[in-house]
């Protein structure tokens, strides 16, 4: 069941047409990453550390050089070292001091799969042989892998020389916390006297991968005068040139970028890999590189999120008046600094309105693969711990886990302790939703349980460039520069549509390389839809205010002696009913003859995101034999401020629940004692697929955003907040234990249900 | 030394040089261009890379080239018929059952292998015959009724 809470109140926006990249797609005709050659090209291939820890003595890459057919290696020489400087990737920030050295290991090896050399030859087969030829010279250190063990005083150090940030008295030895956190509201201290129910848990969860489907690839080539193109699948093109040109040492306007159809990224194609490495490759021989990442290198060498662990504690009044919440996040940044635990501490209470909140974040080193931002970074992992604690407190309260959450609920005014005071927010909607859903009201069967939990995320807006060109015929050529990974492309033409009134198939979007259009900051932050959006609406107004002088021109009378009504330009006051009313693609016609060419463009660094709130409904039912839990019914509800596309934002509800539920039932990073990582594939690490899942019911609610002039909320990513925390209290529910560790697979589950004599 | 394979592909007679190792997959990608076919885990576990082989759905990761000599593929380059999209391929753009579009091609060749063999799934069969398709951004829930109304369609249910 697919539901609306509110109706479309526009001709266009709201509609449900087939997406202008839709026919490419589904005839093999679109071209990702992989997909594009150009004639001459070499294969690029990366040799990888074999050890988690591991000082590089040295590296010999004669033997491979002399192989026929090879054509360049590169190594930690040919990258220049980079001095400390944080740039924002995503809600994330990246550094490029740890960029350098996660492209190419220098100093250390600080993974298994951390890139060593890279080569190019005229073939893969040779390319793989080359690798075989380099020596390297390791001594092996010892390693850490687990969060906990990383922070002891004895633990082996991932960065030499690493300081921990913001702790008092300032730390003087090396660790590997990189930095502490810490957002306070109130008094928790006052908070927790004035409770009458205090709850107190600690949880733990793994390292998750973003998982998309396509892994990373790109083909450079540097011509001998030293302009480069580069096609790669990024989420963000101009950031891509950014990196690459500050890692090669390149003026940025040398350095071409165009983003191929991209197949999946979810934070984690914020970032660079093979890019710098094809470029330098290439550089060293002015000829086409092509480099593609097999799946066992994406595992083990490109994204993860953190695995944390979260300690919670929350006080309550007998009515579930919540006086007090605090937590302790423990996140792993991976080999270099940058886990996503301030978001995790922002978003950690913000579904609440609270008076006493603390939250302290500690930013973990490890040997394992530094992280990339995953689909809200952070705020799964504190709101899973906070949400499960929620639920507890209803059940030791006795009160219906939506009163509960109800009675506390964040609207607008609340004040997070982040900060930010919020303008109108849909949490209490969202919540009013689930309570009247089928869903929630439906029997439960034998074994079986339900559990509700609630989401948050900020979204963002930011730097965001859209060029709209009207055609002599009256068609219109949308051009905007934010990767469309599911359905950019059609929200923007019907918000195109919309304002200029003309039909959504007159309108043809396009995603513009780097070199066709200004700056755009990456697609993550759930803010494309939001910020090209904002863009193509002024970018639209620009147009009709520049076709309203044209026929002023045309009718010698003065430009605010024109209006634009219902799709017409017409002459007002004075002048009106003396000239008969142009339309668009009149104006279209004549534009050579009133000044050329109309091109509309919306240059903005984009404001006003607004929060989106979600709340998920899970039914799980256990076999009381293997422990396995399986998903009979789920339902999303999230405020998406006006859905512009309501089939795709029901499918980022969708695929953002079923993200989840990997999350909470099956996935996870698993190492050997030696720091090597076991299920590098997709058969052991094993992510749902479409026997595992029921349909995923979605009610979209709609509280506009008054900040954006279509009401538009990002909605990508919230939708992975609830999941773990609603299957967590379903699983609760169906097997008669609490479970404070993710991910629910069916040994742990069995397990827990054997301790308290469950099974 | 390169093997010389002779192959009908979406109805045509190909020719291609492959090495020993060079996979069904790597020959349709790398040596007829046709890339529609995708390559995800290259192990045989996301199905991104399906084609048919005389009928049969299979991983074109896991044949290898030259098994291909003499027999019969079908890839989603062969699915439309000239401008007429196959209605798998029209029920998937009117349900929005993609969003990136990486696993979309192999999901579709093998839901029409599917329907060929069983014109009327219920939603678990299909669920059970799409398991091997991994896809990341729908949660399944929109390509399983694509296919559920593709496959009425068919029938002129």
């Amino acid at each position: 069941m697919q539901e609306r809470v509110k109706s479309p109140k526009f001709d266009v926006v709201g509609t449900r047409p087939v997406r202008p990249d839709g026919a490419d797609k589904v005839t093999g005709r679109a071209k990702y990453g992989a997909d594009h050659n150009v004639a001459g090209q070499l294969i690029g291939k990366v040799l990888r550390s074999p050890h988690a820890h591991a000082r590089i003595k040295s590296i010999d890459t004669s033997a491979a050089l002399a192989i026929p057919g090879v054509k360049a290696v590169v190594t930690r020489d040919d990258f220049k070292d980079q001095a400390s400087e944080f740039v924002p990737a995503g809600e994330m920030l990246i550094n490029y001091r740890d960029v350098v050295r996660n492209v190419m290991a220098r100093e250390k090896a600080l993974f298994e799969g951390h890139p060593v050399a890279a080569v190019a030859a005229t073939s893969e087969s040779i390319a793989r042989r080359a690798l075989k030829a380099i020596k390297v010279d390791y001594e092996v250190l010892p390693h850490v892998i687990d969060v906990v063990e990383a922070m002891k005083p004895d633990a082996p150090i991932v960065e030499d020389g690493m300081i921990t940030v913001g702790v008092t008295p300032p730390s003087t030895k090396p660790s590997n916390v990189a930095k502490r956190v810490e957002f306070v509201l109130g008094d928790v201290e006052k908070g927790f006297k004035e409770a009458d129910l205090v709850v107190e848990r600690e949880f733990n969860t793994k390292p998750v991968h973003q998982g998309y489907i396509e892994p990373h690839a790109c083909v450079a080539s540097v011509s001998e005068d030293g302009t480069a193109e580069l096609w790669t699948t990024t989420q963000g093109h101009w950031v891509a040139r950014a990196h690459c040109s500050r890692l090669l040492g390149w003026d940025i306007t040398k350095l071409r970028v165009t983003s191929s159809e991209i197949g999946g990224g979810f934070g984690g194609k914020t970032v660079v890999y093979l890019e710098p490495l094809a470029l330098a490759l290439s550089a060293k021989v002015h000829r086409p590189v092509k480099m593609a990442m097999t799946r066992e290198e994406v595992f083990k060498a490109s994204g993860p999120t953190s695995g944390a662990n979260i300690w919670v504690k929350m006080g309550v009044k007998k009515d579930g008046t919540i006086t007090a919440a605090e937590a302790v996040l423990k996140y792993q940044a991976g080999c270099f600094q940058g886990s996503p635990v301030q978001p995790g501490c922002m978003c950690a209470f913000a579904p609440y309105d609270l008076a006493n909140v603390k939250v302290v974040g500690y930013d973990v080193l490890s040997n394992r693969p530094k992280v990339a931002a995953y689909r809200a970074p952070g705020g799964p992992i504190s709101e899973y711990a906070v949400e499960s604690v929620v639920d507890e407190i209803a059940e030791q309260l006795g009160m219906d886990p939506i009163d509960l959450r109800l009675k506390n609920a964040a609207k607008e005014g609340t004040k997070a302790a982040y900060g930010p005071k919020f303008g109108p927010v849909g949490m209490v909607e969202c919540l009013e939703a689930a309570k009247k859903s089928p869903h929630w009201n439906a029997p439960l069967g034998k074994n079986q349980g339900r559990g509700i939990a609630a989401g948050f995320w900020f979204n963002i807006g930011g730097e965001t460039t859209v060029n709209l060109q009207l055609n002599e015929d009256g068609t219109l050529t949308l051009m905007a520069g934010t990767p469309d990974i599911g359905g950019l492309r059609a929200s923007l033409a019907m918000m195109a549509a919309e304002e200029l009134k003309i039909p959504y198939e007159k309108v043809r979007p396009i995603i513009g390389d780097t070199a066709t259009l200004g700056y755009n900051f990456v697609t993550g932050g759930s803010r494309s839809t939001f910020s090209s959006g904002l863009a193509t609406v002024e970018a639209a107004r620009s147009i009709i205010k520049q076709a309203c002088g044209r026929a002023a021109k045309l009718w010698e009378i003065p430009e605010d002696a024109v209006t634009w009504e219902n799709g017409q330009f017409k002459p007002a006051g004075d002048n009106a009913g003396k000239f008969e009313p142009m339309t668009l693609a009149d104006i279209a016609k004549v534009a050579g003859k009133t000044g050329g060419s109309l091109v509309g463009v919306g240059a903005i660094s984009a404001q006003g995101a607004a929060p989106s709130f979600g709340v998920h409904i899970a039914d799980t039912e256990v076999d009381p034999d293997t422990g396995k839990l399986t998903i009979t019914r789920y339902t999303v509800i999230q405020d998406a401020g006006v859905a512009i596309h309501p089939s795709y934002v029901e499918g980022q509800f969708q695929g953002g629940a079923a993200q989840g539920i990997g999350w909470a039932l099956n996935e996870e990073y698993i190492y050997d004692e030696k720091g090597l990582l076991q299920n590098a594939g997709f058969l052991d690490y094993r992510i749902p697929v479409a026997s595992d899942l029921p349909m995923i019911e979605t009610i979209i609610v709609e509280v506009p955003n008054p900040r954006h002039p279509y009401g538009v909320r990002g909605i990508g990513e919230t939708a992975i907040v609830p999941p773990m925390a609603a299957i967590n209290a379903a699983a609760r529910r169906a097997t008669g234990v609490r479970m404070f560790e993710l991910p629910l697979s069916p040994p742990k589950v069995l397990k827990a249900m054997k301790d308290a004599k469950k099974a | 030394m390169k093997h010389h394979v002779t192959t009908t592909v979406n109805g045509d007679e190909v020719e291609y040089l492959c090495e020993t190792e060079q996979t069904l997959l790597d020959c349709l990608r790398d040596e007829l261009e046709l890339t529609g076919t995708k390559e995800g885990c290259g192990s045989g576990d996301c199905g991104a890379c399906s084609v048919l082989l005389d009928g049969r759905l299979v991983c074109s990761c896991l044949v290898l080239g030259v098994e291909a000599n003499g027999k019969k593929i079908e890839t989603i380059e062969g699915m439309a018929t000239g401008e007429q999209l196959h209605p798998l391929q029209r029920k998937f753009l009117e349900h929005a059952a993609l969003q990136c579009g990486i696993c979309t091609p192999g999901v579709l060749v093998a839901a029409k292998s599917l329907l060929e063999k069983n014109p009327d799934p219920t939603e678990t069969e299909v669920r059970y015959w799409l398991a091997g398709n991994l896809c990341r951004c729908t949660g399944y829930d929109k390509i399983i009724r694509a296919v559920m109304d593709a496959a009425a369609e068919m029938r002129g249910a």
